[in-house]
């Protein structure tokens, strides 16, 4: 019954948003039904749409786990796009320097010898650490601002982020770029330290598909999660200052550490998308990779009711947009893939819509009426 | 002037009002009451036309009337003044009032029309206010007057009050209850909606006394009482005044010595010092902002440190900068005064409200740090069914049980920690007058146990039938102390007001 409900305005919104999406294709000049049909048979095919898809979803459940733990706690974490982009290039750094990668010019001379060179069952680890710990040190800057001084947690991760990007490009561009690599992207890492991509173990999935180990961690972590919000006495402090803090201080919890505490994980959380794009992708920073998956986990948490579950719902979600946007784009006469991203903006025009919703459904509910 | 006839609601499952029959004689005041989920305010928001009855008929002046929505109410003459103001804050009073029924043209406010009209209304009723002013910068009282204003402009001849004294300090209720004649005597039919039998008492004509949807009295004020009122209302007799033997007080539990705690300007607690000692209830009594919140708060360890001054001694130790954990392990319980801002997780269910605050020790957490459900579901229903909170079902959120069952749930909580000392500052505010009997049976059996209590409450009556010591606080600092058995209303009352 709960359930039920939380899972309907979710689906209210998605549902309207295909409407409302369709009646646009429809104007636009082409047959919505079609359009959707190519949507949807492309995202979800055998195993090539799926695995794409499922990759794409990874970073989502990764940056909208993170910004729901946040807002549990009562923060709007804007900031995972830096977090995540710290821990892709710290990732990297560990990859290629205690993976032992020699940065050579095209001549042969050495620009960067590495400090280490270990095994993947140790760098692999150690990556992992990287990419969570910059991450959480990304976020947990704007949790020490607010708790110590009350600076608004909004303000300081988005201007974190254009610190934390523009950081990156600067070590990728001076120490940590081939020389005369004509793109904007660091060294390859250790081979030690690439990740088994999900082909190896799925028969039928072709090798070429990134989706990777990372994909199973993000589900562990959603799973973590749950287990950290709802079943444990950290959890439930974390909760309680969200939902209201003046009782959570009656009630013996420090807000002010709570809040620290909600931002460095949202952030370590949120540096895991590095470990999907380094390791499991790309074995590289490559400047500029995300396509806003901090800013869209914003809204996978938005639609995903801060829930664990509801996050993985909600990314798998946008994956399908993202992915089936492309055939979209080649296959009809007039729409084009910007369609993708009209039909995510009225998704989350309804979400946030819900507000409205509930005013009165919360007025002229049961629970308040027998109140009386 | 107005009459339900009949009029029956169901909300699901819930029979909200069962065949309710009220009449109302114009130029009257007529007082409603009932406890909270009584069906009292249900009926009148079917007069209102907020809900339309499954069954039964209105009228008005006589005549059958359709009221399907607040429009046609308005239009019959009808006006309510909702317990929650219905106010925009940053407009002004006279931008409130016509709200809805703008004068002036399509696209020009006449603004001023309006102000001349809510200056003449003003006048006529009593009730002072700048028509210019924002809302924000008026007090509780005056956005009331706005309330009833906004009703008189459109018109009303009868006017609902949903507990219109609940927000009131007692000094705005003798002006509120002037107010009221004087409509009385312009001829308007007022309807008031309370469970605070004083006031129905003091104000109204005549009585209709509701009960699980029912109505089961229709009285002349001047014909019963308040015993009479309040055994009708909970269907049972009630104690209206507390029993208890004297205390018997042991050593000192908390030693306060020389307290301050700063505010924006100067101090809201101003060098107070006292015992409290086991086994004895010390109370506080002080018209309310006079530094009563910021004591409890200070002694609950929920003020920064920086801002008290002076001593607190828990025993033979000093907290006075310890945090509200450490003082909780101490045994310090707290029933905070303001329950949805201090006391409750609103959006929590009651199982987890009911561990706030010990649901990081034995036996809620037994493997560390995972919360044992099992124990959480234990504790939660012993404080159910031992402080008999309503409806009860552990699984409900906090937001949907009535204040009275609120309070028992926090109270139960508080309890359920075998605490040395108790801090409770308004313990029965906004509860059914069978909950505050309860409540105050709870509170004289826990001082018996031998639990230092030090309580704080704005309703004189409460203070000076539970303390064993009072003491009166004014401008934050303690002006007297006085013998509750002896001291009168008006000997505390002078103390409070006057400081001397």
């Amino acid at each position: 019954m709960n359930l039920l409900r939380e899972l309907l305005f979710p689906l209210i919104a998605v549902i309207a948003a295909f409407i409302v999406g369709g009646i646009l294709i429809l104007i636009i000049g082409d047959n919505p039904f079609t359009a959707y049909g190519l949507l949807f048979s492309s995202a979800l095919s055998w195993p090539v749409g799926i695995g794409y898809t499922l990759f794409y979803a990874t970073p989502l459940i990764f940056t909208g786990l993170a910004v729901a733990l946040a807002f549990r706690c009562g923060l709007l974490n804007i900031g995972a796009e830096g977090q995540l982009y710290v821990g892709a290039f710290a990732a990297a750094w560990v990859g290629i320097e205690l993976g032992g990668v020699f940065i050579k010019t095209p001549g042969g001379d050495i620009v960067n010898s590495p400090i280490a060179n270990l095994p993947g069952l140790v760098l692999i680890p150690l990556c992992f650490i990287a990419a969570t710990g910059a991450g959480a040190i990304w976020g947990g800057i704007p949790g020490v601002l607010k708790a110590r001084f009350g600076s608004h947690e909004v303000i300081n991760t988005i201007m974190l982020n254009f610190i934390a990007i523009a950081l990156c490009s600067y070590f990728t561009q001076y120490h940590y770029k081939v020389p005369g690599d004509p793109i904007m992207e660091t060294a390859e890492i250790s081979q030690s330290a690439h990740i088994a991509r999900l082909g190896k173990f799925i028969p039928g999935m072709p090798d070429f598909i990134p989706l990777n180990v990372s994909f199973l961690l993000a589900l562990l972590c959603c799973f973590l999660v749950y287990l950290f919000l709802w079943r444990t006495k950290w959890g439930y402090e974390l909760r309680s200052t969200g939902s209201n803090p003046t009782a959570a201080e009656y009630g013996g919890i420090s807000v002010r550490k709570q809040i620290i505490i909600a931002m460095t994980i949202s952030g370590g959380l949120a540096g895991m998308v590095g470990i999907n794009e380094v390791l499991g992708y790309r074995y590289r920073y490559y400047d500029g990779f995300s396509d806003n998956y901090g800013f869209t986990g914003i809204a996978v948490a938005l639609l995903g009711r801060n829930h664990p579950i509801g996050v993985i719902i909600s990314a798998f979600l946008f994956a399908i947009l993202q992915r089936g946007g492309i055939p979209i784009d080649a296959f009809t006469e007039n729409v084009t893939k910007d369609i993708v991203q009209v039909l995510q903006g009225i998704i989350i025009l309804f979400v946030a819509a819900e507000a409205l919703f509930r005013g009165p459904f919360g007025k002229f509910s049961l629970l308040k009426r027998s109140k009386v | 002037m107005l009459e339900l006839r009949n009029i029956t609601k169901r909300f699901g499952d819930v029979l909200a009002n069962d065949h309710v029959n009220i009449k109302v004689k114009p130029g009257t005041i007529h007082a409603i009451v009932g406890e909270n989920g009584a069906g009292k305010s249900t009926a009148m928001r079917i007069a209102y036309g907020f809900y339309t009855a499954d069954e039964g008929e209105i009228l008005v002046e006589g005549r059958p009337q359709q009221i399907n929505t607040p429009h046609d109410a308005i239009a019959l003459g009808i006006g309510m003044v909702h317990q929650h103001f219905m106010l925009v804050d940053t407009m002004t009073v006279a931008e409130n009032i016509v709200l809805g029924a703008e004068p002036g043209n399509a696209v020009a406010l006449n603004i001023n029309t309006a102000a001349a009209e809510i200056r003449k209304l003003s006048e006529e009723f009593k009730l002072a206010v700048n028509p210019h002013s924002p809302i924000e910068h008026l007090s509780v009282g005056q956005q009331q007057r706005v309330e009833l204003l906004k009703a008189l402009y459109r018109h009303a001849r009868l006017l609902i009050l949903d507990e219109p004294t609940a927000v009131l300090t007692p000094q705005e209720v003798e002006e509120f209850f002037a107010i009221l004649r004087r409509m009385r005597e312009q001829g308007k039919t007022v309807i008031i909606i309370t469970h605070k039998l004083a006031e129905v008492l003091a104000i109204s004509d005549e009585v209709t006394v509701m009960r699980d949807g029912r109505v089961v009295g229709s009285l002349q004020t001047k014909d019963t009482n308040a015993a009479e009122l309040a055994r009708l209302m909970v269907g049972r007799e009630v104690l209206l005044r507390v029993e208890k033997t004297d205390a018997k007080p042991g050593g000192p539990t908390l030693k306060v010595r020389d307290l301050s705690v700063t505010a924006r300007e100067g101090n809201a607690v101003d060098g107070v010092s006292f015992e409290v000692r086991s086994g004895e209830i010390l109370g506080i009594a002080g018209v309310e902002g006079n530094g009563q919140t910021e004591l409890i708060e200070a002694l609950a360890g929920l003020v920064e440190s920086s801002r008290v001054n002076g001593e607190i001694h828990f025993g033979d130790m000093n907290i006075t900068r310890s945090g509200a954990r450490i003082r909780r392990e101490l045994g310090i319980a707290h029933i905070p005064e303001d329950r949805h801002r201090r006391g409750l997780l609103l959006d929590f269910d009651l199982k987890e409200n009911s561990i706030l605050g010990v649901h990081y020790r034995k036996p809620i957490v037994s493997v560390s740090p995972l919360l044992d459900n099992n124990a959480i579901r234990a504790r939660a229903q012993e404080i159910i069914t031992g402080f008999d909170v309503r409806p009860a079902n552990a699984e409900l959120p906090a937001r949907a049980l009535s204040g009275g069952n609120q309070q028992k749930l926090i109270i139960g909580r508080e309890f359920k920690v075998n605490p040395k000392l108790l801090l409770v500052s308004q313990p029965t505010r906004g509860v059914d007058i069978g909950a505050i009997e309860f409540i105050h049976r709870q509170l004289v059996s826990l001082r018996d146990a031998g639990c230092a209590i030090l309580l704080v409450s704005a309703e004189l009556e409460e203070v000076t039938s539970l303390s064993d010591r009072l003491l009166v606080i004014h401008d934050g600092k303690i002006v007297g102390e006085v013998d509750p058995k002896v001291a009168t209303v008006e000997e505390i009352g002078l103390l409070m007001t006057r400081g001397h």
